[in-house]
């Protein structure tokens, strides 16, 4: 144990990102906060409703992004607190005819004891380790879902059907326009909340730990603490967007949660950049179109097709969305210089 | 003189008109996703993923629609077959029935695959008044034309199978001792229902011992060693491919010998009987409603020969003893004979109409006697079967062809 922990600092898994920049400047943001409000007023319900799984997919993938580009811990287990969120959703909407606004807190809550909890005896772990530990959690996940006496309330195989909500205040959008709406507040808030964090002592703490743990606990920082705090934050969002994703999708199951998941968000934080916040839109975009493209290449190869482009996007931009931002922004910077 | 020329042949004119355009109108209805030219149609299928081995049976579907049109298509109407991969993920399922809705604009969906993917698009298909044609899972929910008037299955459902065995054996065997083993899940549940419903009163008194598995379980001896401690003389098997093998197996060990029924699902050749040991699988009885492509009874059957040909013209080189192969074909036949009985009215309500109302149709695939039969109160195209047993290396038919019709709850 002790020869790993020495190594660790040395062998650093997670490249150390300052914190400036984790965000990108405020006029870039202005015009993406722009084009996420007008474009669904011109567009197909479908397309409306591909935005909205684009936004709660990326707050998905915001969310390990605080525990890995953060705190520097891995994780394959977002699928679980995922499910446990959906679930949350869906059973209290279902059941006991809770508002759906309401129940994403709860979900939220729900998550955070899931993860700090499970954050826990994870700190005895780290690296490769701890990824397997929460891969574990992933694979259990959508059988305990099944589980004979949970079936009252989950559904079993068979999951939960949920019912959209309208518009409310007699408002004239389809339900698809106004889910997005409202989805897209929540991510905003929760972007705001997270760059906030980050930017806070707990933020400073986060990263100490992911740049060198030891020195972090020489100055001070409770390691453990801070290390389940980062589960738990991670673990809450991810439940929101869970609980998010069970009403735009309107039905929950455990076959929705499987691995396969967990390994989706996994791919677009690498994609979007680890430690970079905005690049989890453009991740969650990899995530749920580039499978079609795939697709739309050749049915039978769709997987194959798919690794081939994952590998070329690995080996042209290794560090992702991120990389091509700060070109980008460089040759913005030497044409105004001209 | 000329003028009363004009005049009638005004008139003749006014009459063609007039009557042409009126049966026209009478005629040519189309809703989204139809004309003159195109019937077009979504579909999606579990092609990577857990469950991509039934990607064959989309597979089939399209080359079916492709030998369709080399003919001349449908009323002369080319079928346009639009198919996606879900994943068998319900949430990827959603997105992909509505990108094929909303912007491919199908007339309908046909044959989606997995009782979870269905089950999430359930609910926007009907309220979208959108068929949800032919779906592809033996759930019995699928039956229930009054809440869900836009959905419809096609395979004969678990329950109904279940049923068949129940009835066989209150006419067989009235006074056995019956023990049965089953998965715990939906499937599993589907048939426990089922045979309850079949024995009827008789069941409280002929089931003495109800066994439940999880699909987790690495191995079910104990299960079974637990069962012939209850000795029944009856053993009920409604599980998946791989335990249904283990269960055969592991009587024999047991040099037990009660009469055993395997669901059909579990009823494969290659996949059950023969890992079980062919000695030990003697006597095993199941049911069948397909003809099986490995059997070489059906060698000089026509509907297998036109399949035969089929397959070696449009899938060349595919595995012919894959059941997936002769589903998705007469799955695709039976959705062929809907949409000629449409016409030239294809609106989605015509093609739900035309949907219920099969009569005595009967696709190349089927067994011999099995008839596709709906109406607007049974939504449930394929409700017979065949008993069989298991002799030497393949099965035997017998006995009279059973209906087990059941709506859902």
């Amino acid at each position: 144990m002790s020869a790993i922990e020495n190594v660790a600092p040395e062998d650093q898994p997670v490249e150390a990102v300052p914190k400036r920049a984790m965000t990108i400047g405020s006029g870039t943001s202005f015009v993406v906060l722009l084009l996420l409000l007008i474009v669904p007023l011109f567009a197909k319900n479908f397309i409306i409703f591909q935005l909205t799984m684009l936004l709660i997919y990326g707050l998905a993938v915001l969310a390990l992004n605080i525990l890995t580009g953060g705190s520097g811990q891995f994780s394959l287990g977002q699928s679980a607190f995922y499910a446990v969120g959906a679930y949350t959703t869906a059973v209290l909407m279902e059941h006991l005819n809770i508002n759906y606004a309401l129940t994403l807190p709860i979900a939220g809550l729900v998550c955070f004891a899931f993860g700090f909890l499970f954050g826990q005896p994870a700190l005895r772990l780290s690296g490769v380790y701890l990824a397997l530990a929460t891969f574990a959690l992933a694979t259990a996940m959508p059988q305990l879902l099944k589980l004979n006496f949970l079936e009252h309330w989950t559904g079993g195989v068979q999951g939960l059907v949920v019912t959209k909500p309208d518009a409310p205040f007699g408002l004239p959008m389809s339900q698809d326009m106004w889910l997005y709406y409202f989805t897209l507040a929540i991510t905003l808030a929760i972007y705001i909340f997270s760059v906030n964090l980050l930017r806070s002592r707990s933020g400073r703490a986060f990263m100490a730990i992911r740049d060198n743990e030891i020195a972090a606990s020489a100055m001070g920082v409770d390691v453990a603490l801070y290390k389940t705090l980062a589960f738990g934050v991670s673990a809450g969002i991810t439940g929101v967007a869970g609980g998010l994703g069970a009403i735009a999708v309107q039905f929950v199951a455990p076959d929705s949660y499987t691995i396969t998941l967990a390994i989706s968000l996994f791919l677009g934080m690498v994609v979007g950049g680890v430690g970079w916040l905005p690049g989890s839109i453009i991740g969650s975009a990899f995530i749920i179109f580039v499978p079609n493209i795939a697709e739309g290449i050749s049915k039978g190869l769709s997987g194959a097709v798919f690794g081939v482009l994952l590998f070329l996007i690995i080996f042209l931009v290794p560090h992702g969305a991120r990389q091509i931002a700060i070109v980008g922004q460089q040759l913005i910077g030497k044409l105004r210089k001209n | 003189m000329f003028s009363a020329r004009t005049l009638r042949t005004a008139t003749l004119a006014t009459a063609v008109v007039a009557l042409t355009s009126g049966a026209a109108l009478a005629q040519k209805k189309y809703d989204t996703g139809a004309s003159d030219t195109e019937i077009k149609i979504g579909n999606v299928m579990p092609y990577s993923g857990p469950a991509s081995a039934y990607g064959v049976i989309g597979k089939t579907e399209e080359a079916y629609f492709r030998m369709i049109n080399d003919q001349g298509g449908i009323n002369g109407r080319k079928v346009n077959f639009v198919t996606y991969d879900d994943a068998y993920s319900p949430p990827k399922a959603v997105e992909q029935v509505r990108k094929l809705v909303e912007s491919d604009e199908v007339l309908f969906v046909f044959n989606p695959l997995g009782t979870p993917s269905n089950t999430a698009v359930q609910k926007y298909l009907n309220a979208k008044k959108i068929p949800q044609l032919f779906v592809a899972t033996g759930a019995t929910k699928w039956n229930d034309p009054k809440n869900f008037p836009w959905t419809m299955g096609w395979q004969p459902s678990y329950q109904s199978e279940a049923q068949i065995y129940a009835k066989w054996l209150l006419k067989e065997k009235p006074n056995a001792k019956v023990a049965i083993l089953y998965q715990n899940d939906d499937f599993g549940k589907d048939y426990l229902k089922g045979t309850k419903d079949g024995l009827g009163a008789k069941a409280a008194s002929m089931i003495i011992l109800e066994e439940s598995h999880e699909i987790s379980e690495p191995s079910i001896d104990s299960h079974i060693v637990k069962i012939k401690a209850a000795n029944p003389d009856v053993l009920l098997i409604y599980t998946t491919p791989k335990f249904g093998a283990q269960t055969i197996k592991k009587t024999a060990e047991l040099t037990w010998k009660p009469l055993q029924i395997i669901t059909n699902v579990s009823a494969s050749v290659g996949s059950v009987m023969k890992p079980a040991g062919f000695e030990n699988a003697q006597g095993v009885l199941s049911a069948a409603y397909a003809k099986d492509a490995a059997d070489p009874q059906w060698n000089d059957d026509p509907g297998m020969k036109k399949w035969s040909a089929f397959i070696d013209k449009y899938m060349p080189g595919a595995d012919k003893t894959d059941g997936g192969y002769v589903y998705g074909y007469g799955v695709a036949q039976t959705l062929a004979k809907v949409l000629q009985m449409c016409g030239d009215d294809l609106t989605r309500a015509n093609v739900m109409k035309q949907a219920a109302s099969l009569k005595d149709f009967t696709p190349d695939t089927l067994l011999p006697g099995v008839k596709i039969n709906t109406s607007p109160a049974d939504f449930a195209p394929v409700s017979q079967l065949q008993m069989m047993r298991f002799k030497g290396e393949k099965w035997e038919l017998f006995g009279d062809i059973i209906s087990g019709d059941i709506a859902a709850d």
